[in-house]
């Protein structure tokens, strides 16, 4: 325990601004191809592309969103079956009391409610929010990265991390400002 | 790179913008709360705080007293309740269509509109829900109606029963639209959050936005989720509509037993909730200046999905009653005869005009750009949406199958003290909603301002937009 306090890193890593999504773009496509593989981008909108420029593909949402539709649907004709058939069978008018064609919107709607859980649920969960605070709110102008400005993150945990030649190589990229992130 | 959409040029109107007075525009709604201080939000807000009171009293008596104070008799069970339930939840629909199917189909222009048409959709929702627990008569054991159970009779819901259904469709839409809206508008948190400059909204915004920070694997996976929660929304909120329809198809009263019901349902769902839409943006964007971001382009294909839906709608009635005199059913011609030239000849007649006839304006440009015409069309549509739930029930209702038990149904005061009352409901959230929360989606107008005028999106010269994406493939 004492020993992965010890080895905390003073940085978080090495935060460099742009003002253009394009400019990051190249710049995360460039720092990616120099060997970097730590390293993250922060946009106040989605920029296509950015993800796999830092070399993330990902995609278990979705699978999660599935897995969870599925499990809606059992639950549905499940909770249908169970009542209507062992729990406590009715004869209406005749029909089977598995009449599974009447079971067929609650079956759908149960579908729809699990799967869009696990899209909402799955997404904060798998991106770690609800996390209030994290060491990249303490970069400089980082309060900007959620309105105009762009900006790159190379982290310290990086195996070719060297502070001095990191802030370096982004300057090279055209970052309007190159700062230190703290880890606290 | 595909071509580029000319239409794309009028997403956004006027020449100085730039990512922060696009943000500006609409966060400053909510963080300059002096904004707010003038008649146009105030008039309504406190007419709508009056009417709320009038629904507090109507709820107030109809749970003293019970469902006798409504007009509701035999043989017309089913009165204002559900008139006004259908009325509001298919207005509600056009919320869904804008943030989900226009999603689906990369109608980038609905950006504008969509956080706005998701706050009406909730909203309608919530006032539509009010009905049917109330028409159970004891709301206070509305959770019956739920398989929490087996209940004090040691029974089930009955899955049968489209009611049944409806509570499943209705309550899982009100669920998942809740999520959807929330989840659109953690972005714009957090950039309230960063853009406030007081404790409060900073403390509230910091608390809603969920640490949001825009990581790009988090916004990754949020628009993995986002667009699937729009494919989910989008057969959601087509059976929302159908299940809605089927309490009355699945019966066999003449003039519910139809298999056009369902498409008809949504499609006037979808016709009365762009008037709704309509009606709230059209002086919103005037008071508020909004008017470079929702533009009189958006105004007009709003305008322009009303005319087709009213279209698919008017077909409908024609069906109606093409079925009813080609079947040969004799209950089905009486009804419809009945709904023609009966009693109630007025409200047949009142809904082809408002439904049918009405829009048909709209297929003039000039009157498509004309704000006070346009509102005029939507106030119409609108009575004539309500009418329309008001001729399905009424008259087949009152006609029953014998003679004997023949009536007339009107509404009572207490009927009409509840249906103002939940519209007093809606506009005070709507208003309220209006003040304290993003209106516009400013991250998606911000990407959609990215699109016209990135690298990615404008003809720029040629080795600009050649640059990026050729090192992707190279890399690959």
């Amino acid at each position: 325990m004492s020993e992965t306090t010890l080895e905390q890193p003073r940085l978080h890593g090495i935060l460099a601004e742009f003002d253009d999504p394009d400019d990051l773009l190249e710049a995360a496509e460039k720092t990616h191809a120099a060997g970097y593989t730590r390293m993250e981008a922060y946009t106040p909108f989605p920029v296509h592309g950015l993800s796999e420029a830092i070399g993330f593909k990902e995609a278990k949402v979705p699978w999660l969103i599935f897995v969870s539709g599925v499990i809606g649907a059992f639950t549905g004709l499940g909770l249908q079956y169970y009542t209507a058939v062992i729990d406590y069978p009715m004869n209406v008018g005749g029909r089977p009391n598995f009449s599974w064609p009447s079971f067929f919107p609650v079956t759908f709607e149960c579908t729809i409610l699990f799967a869009a859980f696990g899209a909402v649920f799955g997404m904060l969960g798998m991106n770690g929010l609800p996390r209030p605070h994290h060491p990249v709110f303490g970069g400089k102008n980082f309060e900007l990265a959620s309105q105009d400005k762009f900006f790159l993150c190379v982290e310290s945990d990086d195996p070719q991390f060297d502070p001095v030649r990191v802030a370096e190589f982004l300057r090279g990229l055209g970052a309007q400002h190159v700062s230190e992130v703290e880890n606290d | 790179m595909a071509p580029k959409d000319p239409l794309q040029e009028t997403f956004i109107e006027g020449s100085g913008n730039t990512y922060l007075s696009l943000q500006d525009s609409v966060g400053n709604l909510t963080l300059d709360q002096k904004r707010h201080n003038r008649f146009a939000w105030w008039f309504p807000f406190v007419l709508a705080f009056g009417m709320l009171q009038v629904m507090m009293l109507a709820l107030t008596m109809l749970v003293f007293v019970g469902t006798g104070i409504w007009g509701i008799n035999n043989p017309v069970g089913w009165g204002f309740a559900i008139i006004n339930f259908v009325w509001w939840i298919g207005i509600g629909h056009a919320g869904t269509l804008i943030s989900a199917i226009l999603l689906l189909f990369r109608q980038q222009w609905r950006n504008s509109i969509n956080r706005f048409a998701e706050a009406m959709t909730i909203f309608a929702v919530m006032c539509a829900g009010m009905f049917p627990l109330l028409h159970t008569g004891r709301p206070w054991v509305a959770y019956w109606l739920m398989p929490i159970g087996p209940n004090n009779l040691g029974m089930w819901p009955q899955f049968r029963s489209p009611l049944v259904w409806d509570v499943f469709a209705v309550t899982t839409y009100l669920t998942v639209s809740a999520l959807f809206w929330f989840i659109g508008m953690i972005p714009d948190f957090a950039t309230l959050r960063d853009k406030a400059k007081t404790f409060v909204p900073r403390f509230a915004f910091g608390m809603l936005s969920m640490g949001w920070r825009g990581a790009s694997r988090h916004w990754h996976r949020y628009e993995q989720a986002y667009l699937i929660l729009a494919g989910l929304s989008t057969p959601l909120v087509l059976s929302v509509h159908s299940i809605v329809s089927l309490d009355f198809a699945v019966s066999i009263m003449p003039g519910w037993h139809a298999t056009i019901f369902p498409p008809y349902f949504v499609a006037g769902a979808v016709y009365a909730g762009f008037a709704m839409v309509l009606t709230l943006a059209i002086p919103v964007r005037k008071w508020y200046s909004l008017e470079h971001i929702i533009t009189l382009k958006h105004i007009e294909w709003m305008a322009k999905i009303m005319l087709a839906t009213g279209l698919f709608v008017f077909y409908g009635y024609i069906c109606e009653a093409f079925f009813a005199f080609y079947s040969g059913n004799p209950f089905e011609k009486a009804m419809m005869i009945n709904r023609m030239s009966g009693p109630y000849w007025w409200s047949y007649a009142a809904l082809i005009f408002c439904n049918g006839l009405a829009p048909q304006i709209l297929w003039s440009k000039k009157i498509r750009q004309n704000l006070p015409v346009l509102m005029v069309v939507c106030f119409i549509v609108s009575i004539g949406m309500w009418l329309e739930r008001f001729v399905i029930v009424a008259t087949t209702l009152h006609r029953d199958f014998l003679p004997s038990s023949w009536g007339m149904y009107f509404g009572t005061i207490w009927d009409w003290g509840l249906y103002l009352g939940t519209m007093g409901l809606f506009t005070f959230l709507m208003w309220l909603f209006l003040r304290f929360l993003p209106i516009i989606n400013i991250f998606e107008v911000k990407e959609l301002f990215y699109k016209m005028t990135g690298r990615h999106g404008a003809p720029k010269p040629a080795a600009a937009v050649a640059g990026a994406p050729e090192k992707v493939t190279a890399d690959e």
